[in-house]
């Protein structure tokens, strides 16, 4: 459960522009839905808050405090693809993040904590309905079966914030609506903050809190890597939220905008 | 490329261009042998056997030694310690400039130079700086078979893809333990590959060091042998070298399937 403020960010690769003037509180708790078109540097963004980049200019803050510019046990992640260890079975794929934490020089536990990380590990495995298949190794499991170990994995460490890079992107519609209704269960579950990059913009507003779309506001056809791009929707999508969500009825609300921009807390 | 054969067949198939080159090899000894009964070239199976056994089973006049035994001994000593030695360097040179950028940066162009210095050119510094001895042959071997090893694993370790590099530290993984639990447990089929494709060149390396300077092992016997155009020792010599060297790839190959069994569940048949 981690708030982020990010204060006039930039991106730039050389001449290029990927991300400006990205202003963004985000608040504790909240499913961020992050959509926009291919290149307006969604998954840049999401590779900034891992620390995977270092922004061009400004300042991300995770709960006030300025990020480590490298990805560390407090952001988990979920990529599309090559999220899990092919190495290890589904069980070690958990525990080793239990190990990783305990066993700073040979990254293995023994005995007593061993048998507490494997229980953990079973544990999680569980909640993502994994149990029955703890020994196999991911070349075994099918693609929505192996982003559920993933997501197991990433919440081993309980980090502050999950971020989703279009975790469901490669899978059939029915696994994909499995997925969401376990990725909503566990956000509900353990009240970490997500952040979701998605194509999908019925994913988007299915699952977000709210729903944030990035786009470049301006164009120079002289020179294409000119401008970035930045926020152009910030939208409330919680019931009570002033944006009219499918499926919901809404109870007529004082809709002065204050609530845009402001974000959500749980 | 649909016709598949079927398991006793496919032995069959294998086994065919042996016997094919085995019925040549008798047919021309035999035609040599009834022309010139003092003929050298192509001995008779028969006397090869005798050689063999007299060779591997009856201890030398002068040594009192069996001459097969301590040949091979003294040549898979050097061979083991060759690639052992060159697949520790391997190993942790190419996992180091492979993972991190700093010591790709200082050693990766060197390595890359090294490769391509011919290492049967150094061989004469070899005997020089390290004296006829084993110490030599073992470091040409190692010259000869590290730089392509560290290259090969610098390589694989760059293919990993980064979401797993990423991963393994949003997981809360240290450098170290990223590369002994990630990178190092994903490398090593390959470079159990790699090794197997080194021990053509390995064997090459070492035959032509024990041809040069050595008083034992199969290499520097071959040669002995040529001098008294001994075929009935050098053709049995060869084909020991070859099985010993088949012998060596087939059992890595099985090590490494029964070692990481997940790296070869995509492999095609």
């Amino acid at each position: 459960m981690s708030a982020i403020s990010i204060r006039d960010l930039w991106l730039e690769y050389g001449n290029q522009i990927v991300l400006e003037r990205i202003n963004l509180q985000i608040d504790a708790g909240g499913f961020i839905a992050l959509v926009g078109p291919s290149g307006a540097g969604k998954s840049s963004f999401l590779r900034l808050i891992l620390g995977q980049e270092r922004p061009t200019r400004g300042a991300i803050l995770l709960d006030g405090e300025p990020l480590r510019s490298e990805p560390g046990p407090d952001r988990g992640v979920v990529f599309q693809r090559y999220s899990v260890f092919p190495h290890l079975t589904a069980l070690e794929n958990v525990l080793i993040a239990f190990e990783f934490a305990s066993s700073p020089v040979l990254a293995r536990l023994r005995g007593e904590a061993r048998r507490d990380a494997l229980a953990k590990s079973a544990a999680l495995l569980q909640e993502v309905g994994l149990e029955a298949h703890r020994d196999k190794y991911p070349s075994a499991l099918s693609g929505g079966m192996q982003q559920r170990l993933a997501i197991a994995q990433a919440l081993a460490r309980r980090p502050r914030v999950l971020l989703l890079d279009e975790p469901f992107g490669a899978l059939d519609p029915g696994t994909r609506a499995q997925m969401h209704a376990l990725i909503r269960k566990l956000w509900h579950e353990h009240g970490t903050t997500v952040i979701m990059v998605t194509h999908d913009i019925k994913e988007a507003f299915g699952l977000g809190t709210r729903l944030i779309a990035l786009d470049r506001t301006r164009l120079d056809s002289q020179a294409a890597g000119r401008y970035g791009a930045t926020i152009t929707y910030d939208l409330d999508l919680r019931r009570d939220g002033p944006v009219p969500v499918l499926g919901f009825l809404k109870t007529p609300a004082p809709l002065d905008g204050a609530n845009i921009n402001q974000g959500i807390s749980p | 490329m649909n016709i598949v054969p079927g398991r006793g067949s496919r032995l069959a198939l294998a086994l065919l261009p042996f016997v094919v080159i085995a019925l040549v090899y008798v047919v021309g000894s035999a035609e040599r042998r009834a022309a010139n009964p003092d003929d050298k070239l192509l001995p008779p199976i028969s006397e090869m056997a005798q050689t063999v056994h007299r060779l591997a089973f009856e201890p030398d006049r002068r040594s009192e030694e069996t001459v097969l035994w301590t040949d091979t001994a003294a040549s898979l000593q050097r061979l083991g310690l060759g690639l052992g030695i060159a697949t520790l360097i391997g190993l942790v040179v190419g996992l180091a400039i492979g993972l991190l950028p700093v010591v790709g940066s200082t050693f990766a162009s060197l390595i890359a130079v090294l490769s391509m210095i011919p290492p049967m050119a150094v061989l004469p510094i070899l005997f020089i700086v390290f004296g006829l001895g084993e110490l030599s042959k073992v470091v040409l071997i190692v010259f000869g078979v590290a730089p392509f090893l560290v290259r090969d694993l610098a390589l694989a370790v760059g293919n990993l893809p980064a979401e797993q590099l990423v991963k393994a530290q949003s997981l809360g993984a240290s450098t170290w333990q990223l590369a002994i639990r990630v990178v190092l447990p994903q490398v090593m089929p390959r470079l159990i590959e790699a090794v197997r494709l080194s021990l053509g060149p390995a064997f090459l390396f070492l035959i032509s060091a024990e041809a040069i300077a050595a008083d034992v092992g199969l290499g520097y016997r071959i040669f002995l042998m040529r001098r008294y155009l001994a075929m009935d020792v050098i053709l049995p010599y060869v084909a020991w070298i070859t099985l010993l060297a088949y012998l060596l790839d087939f059992a890595l190959a099985r090590a490494a399937r029964h070692a990481f069994p997940w790296a070869y569940v995509q492999e095609r048949r």
